[in-house]
């Protein structure tokens, strides 16, 4: 992730960038490999392709392709009526959203970033999320929110948060966040066909990285369960939840504790709302160690609903205090070197498992 | 030169003389003009500099695309326009726009007020030459009784909330004509996307007075499952979306209903209400924008009242009203005497088939007055004069005027309303004491909708209340049915 070169916000070309530091598992030759922006880009084409009902909305998502190019060919392929050019008002254009989706059709809205949401948050939380509620089960939002969430590089504060903690905290609202290609293209596929109102967190950084999918991933009906984490590596001393980009380095950081003989199990929560409590416990109560990692802001964060969940549920298996690894109680600065300080790092997980394993470690935090 | 026009004519006059421009100022679109706007880049040069005759640059390149131009018959063209005439044209990406020497401010104000389109006089007789729509006697008679029986259902759960039987009510009186005229001029199949004081559009649409009283007091048989406070209506079979408290954010679902009926191709258009100060909200002013572009059958209701709970309109916004913003927009609008149940009727009525058949929004301002306080957590004598309110509820009150026209027209007679206040008196006594025995709701209702299906979590603690519940019954009140 690191070494991936950095990127304009808008103008990117379509193409299946490689980092320069591959972060992929070995698999077979025969593996195929897309980037997650192709394999947004597709869930978003055959949802459309099979059910009539779904459109998209957002700022750019047509004629230029797309502020990130997810929705590249889109336009084209379905015309003006289904891929709505929106004039600039996030609130407007959410409430709009929401308004179709009360009648019954099933939006896909794009913020341009997550941080742009919040302009709209009045109608992502009072009008979608408590509507069934309020209104008995007479109005479902079928709506799915989807975008770029948490920091990319050098955009600076306002374009940098991460909102998984403010959205998971919601009840009636779903939460997604994808890693890697096959659960972008699983999970965008379960929350379009999903009757409730999800946030799809995306990862402006992620878009051009490739990874091997299946041919049961490529299939149009391949879907992921809403709810369910995954055990991305399986480990016994140690267990590190993360979600989105963070999995990324939370894997980089196994293979470096390996080598000290820490064997670190990987979850990638892809679910935040509702949060797969029964496999972190689960793990929990296997390896008695527990780190949390995000990059969002650490008050309130989603760390620490998982500091509680396994508190509440696995408090006797501890074998070391839950420690929270999240980004740094400051907004976003764009100096690079700042930046870096104030997101986490490879190092910091493996400094982090490595306390909870009581090993001795140095206190600085990386320069 | 286009931008040129935009200054004093000495200028251009000056320049004329210097650099010998004056044949260059054909007043028409050339293809020097669109060489020009394809490089507009260029062009801005032109403007600064053109101001400043004495400027180097002018005998520089940037005059380029000038040179270009061949025409020598300009000058006589151009010195023989009168004074202010405009006749230069550039095409802008905005739309052709004509340009004016004079520098003129659209002023703030109209100058004469938006004026108000109204059928029946104070008396309740139609004005002569008057245009409106055809009402037969039976819908005329149900409109009057629809809108007599709003007012003694305000009147009466108004009541009730005095003494404590619902926690809270907020009463349509004084709007009893928007609310039952705008619904009679619509179909079933429109879907009423309301603010919160438009319960008699739910009426005319078949709602009961049970129903009504069974939202109010929150009982097992509301549509709510009691989840909301009171006056929170909704009911799908009504195509009436649920009230949300939240001010003009339904203004925006509207249009997003409306687009989905296009795209549905119904026979059917989208109607949302909302008040003076609703039309503050940035959602207001996103939804008519959006309306306009993309070209939906959505109607906007404002009921312009005069006040949102304790602020006027004078420090609402200093526009001459709302209709007039409709045009700012690209939106086709009209402003009516909201107390008129005729003109109402007819404004609605002509309003959904343009906005069905030419696939557009109307914006309709009904002006009318707020004779109940805001709500009952409001004292609206503490802000407005006790007088005021006393005159607009007798002398301009839409539902007597109404009333003396069918009246005229031999609709009705004081029989038949002393017949109708007495039944509706009597109906919604009942309801009120039939809703407020009913059970609550069950228990299960705290934990179902918050997603299609329940989560696991839900369906634990639904459990373990109901454990709790059996271990200490009598810390339960009887009426939450188990």
């Amino acid at each position: 992730m690191l070494a991936i070169a950095r990127q304009r916000i808008l103008g990117q070309s379509f193409q299946n960038i490689r980092p320069a530091v591959s972060v992929l598992r070995s698999y077979s030759s025969a593996a195929k490999q897309i980037t997650v922006r192709e394999a947004l880009n597709s869930a978003l084409d055959e949802e459309m392709s099979a059910d009539p009902k779904v459109f998209l909305m957002g700022e750019e998502v047509g004629e230029y392709q797309g502020a990130y190019k997810i929705t590249k060919g889109l336009l084209e392929k379905y015309g003006p009526e289904r891929v709505l050019d929106t004039p600039i008002t996030e609130a407007g254009f959410t409430g709009i959203g929401v308004g179709a989706a009360y009648y019954g059709l099933k939006p896909v809205v794009e913020f341009m970033t997550f941080n742009f949401s919040m302009q709209a948050i009045d109608h992502i939380i009072n009008s979608a999320a408590k509507s069934n509620y309020m209104s008995a089960g007479q109005i479902s939002v079928p709506i799915v929110f989807r975008g770029p969430n948490g920091a990319a590089a050098g955009v600076g504060a306002q374009h940098s948060q991460c909102y998984a903690a403010w959205y998971a905290s919601c009840p009636g609202l779903k939460v997604l966040s994808p890693y890697n290609s096959e659960d972008a293209r699983g999970l965008l596929k379960a929350a379009i066909r999903d009757p409730d109102p999800v946030v799809f967190l995306e990862n402006e950084l992620l878009y051009g990285e490739s990874f091997p999918v299946s041919d049961e991933v490529l299939d149009s009906s391949f879907c992921l369960p809403i709810g369910k984490a995954k055990i991305e590596r399986e480990g016994k001393d140690v267990t590190i939840t993360a979600f989105s980009k963070l999995v990324g380095y939370a894997l980089k950081a196994a293979e470096i504790l390996e080598k000290d003989g820490i064997y670190a199990e990987v979850i990638n929560l892809r679910s935040i709302r509702p949060l797969d409590r029964s496999t972190i416990n689960a793990s929990v109560r296997k390896t008695n160690r527990l780190i949390t990692v995000e990059e969002g802001f650490p008050q309130h964060g989603v760390g620490a609903e998982i500091c509680a969940s396994v508190v509440e549920e696995s408090f006797a298996y501890l074998d070391a205090p839950v420690e929270r690894i999240a980004g740094a109680d400051v907004p976003m600065p764009y100096a690079a070197n700042l930046e870096r300080l104030a997101v986490p790092q490879i190092e910091d997980i493996v400094r982090a498992a490595k306390r909870a394993c009581y090993r001795s470690v140095p206190l600085a935090a990386t320069a | 030169m286009a931008f040129c026009s935009r200054n004093s004519r000495n200028i251009i006059n000056n320049l004329k003389s210097k650099v010998g421009l004056s044949r260059l100022m054909k007043p028409s679109s050339d293809c020097c003009y669109t060489s020009c706007l394809n490089n507009t880049n260029r062009c801005r040069f032109l403007a600064p500099q053109l101001r400043n005759p004495d400027s180097h640059s002018q005998n520089k390149g940037h005059f380029f695309c000038f040179q270009r131009f061949q025409s020598t018959t300009t000058e006589q063209h151009f010195a023989s326009l009168p004074n202010g005439e405009h006749n230069q044209v550039l095409d802008f990406p905005g739309g052709n726009v004509v340009f004016s020497p004079e520098m003129q401010f659209l002023s703030e104000s109209p100058g004469v007020y938006n004026p108000c389109y109204r059928v029946l006089d104070d008396n309740g007789q139609l004005i002569s030459n008057s245009i409106f729509v055809q009402v037969s006697e039976e819908i005329a008679v149900k409109m009057y009784s629809n809108m007599a029986t709003l007012q003694i259902l305000d009147t009466i759960f108004y009541e009730a909330q005095r003494q404590g039987r619902i926690s809270f009510y907020a009463t349509t009186i004084g709007e009893e004509a928007i609310n039952i005229a705008s619904a009679a001029a619509l179909t079933a199949d429109d879907i009423v996307v309301p603010q919160y004081r438009e319960p008699g559009v739910l009426l005319w649409r078949g709602f009961t007075l049970q129903e009504f009283a069974n939202q109010c007091f929150g009982n097992k048989d509301d549509y709510g499952k009691g989840r909301q406070m009171p006056i929170h209506y909704g009911s799908n079979k009504h195509n009436y979306f649920t009230v949300s408290s939240t001010i003009a954010t339904q203004i925006p679902h509207a249009v997003g209903a409306a687009y989905s009926l296009k795209m549905d191709k119904r026979d059917a258009c989208a109607v949302t209400y909302f008040g003076d100060g609703g039309t503050s909200e940035g959602d207001f002013h996103a939804a008519l924008n959006f309306a306009a572009v993309t070209e939906s059958p959505v109607i906007f209701i404002c009921r312009n009242n005069g006040w949102a709970i304790s602020t006027p309109t004078s420090d609402q916004f200093r526009s001459d009203g709302i209709a007039v913003r409709g045009q700012a927009y690209g939106v086709r609008s009209i402003r009516v005497d909201g107390n008129d149940a005729l003109a109402m009727y007819s404004a609605v009525h002509t309003a959904r088939e343009m906005a069905v058949h030419e696939h557009r929004p109307i914006l309709i301002e009904a002006v009318t007055y707020r004779v109940g306080h805001h709500s009952t957590s409001d004292d609206s004598t503490k802000y407005r004069p006790a007088n005021e309110i006393e005159w607009w509820r007798m002398e301009r009150d839409p539902v007597t005027r109404f009333r003396k026209w069918i009246e005229t027209n031999g609709w009705w007679s004081g029989e038949a309303e002393s017949q109708l206040r007495s039944s509706i008196q009597n109906q919604l006594l009942q309801a009120i004491q039939i809703a407020e025995r009913a059970e609550k709701p069950p228990v299960k209702d705290l934990f179902t909708d918050v997603y299609d299906n329940i989560p696991w979590h839900l369906r634990e603690q639904e459990k373990m209340v109901r454990e709790t519940i059996n271990r200490h019954p009598k810390d339960y009140p009887a009426d939450v049915p188990f």
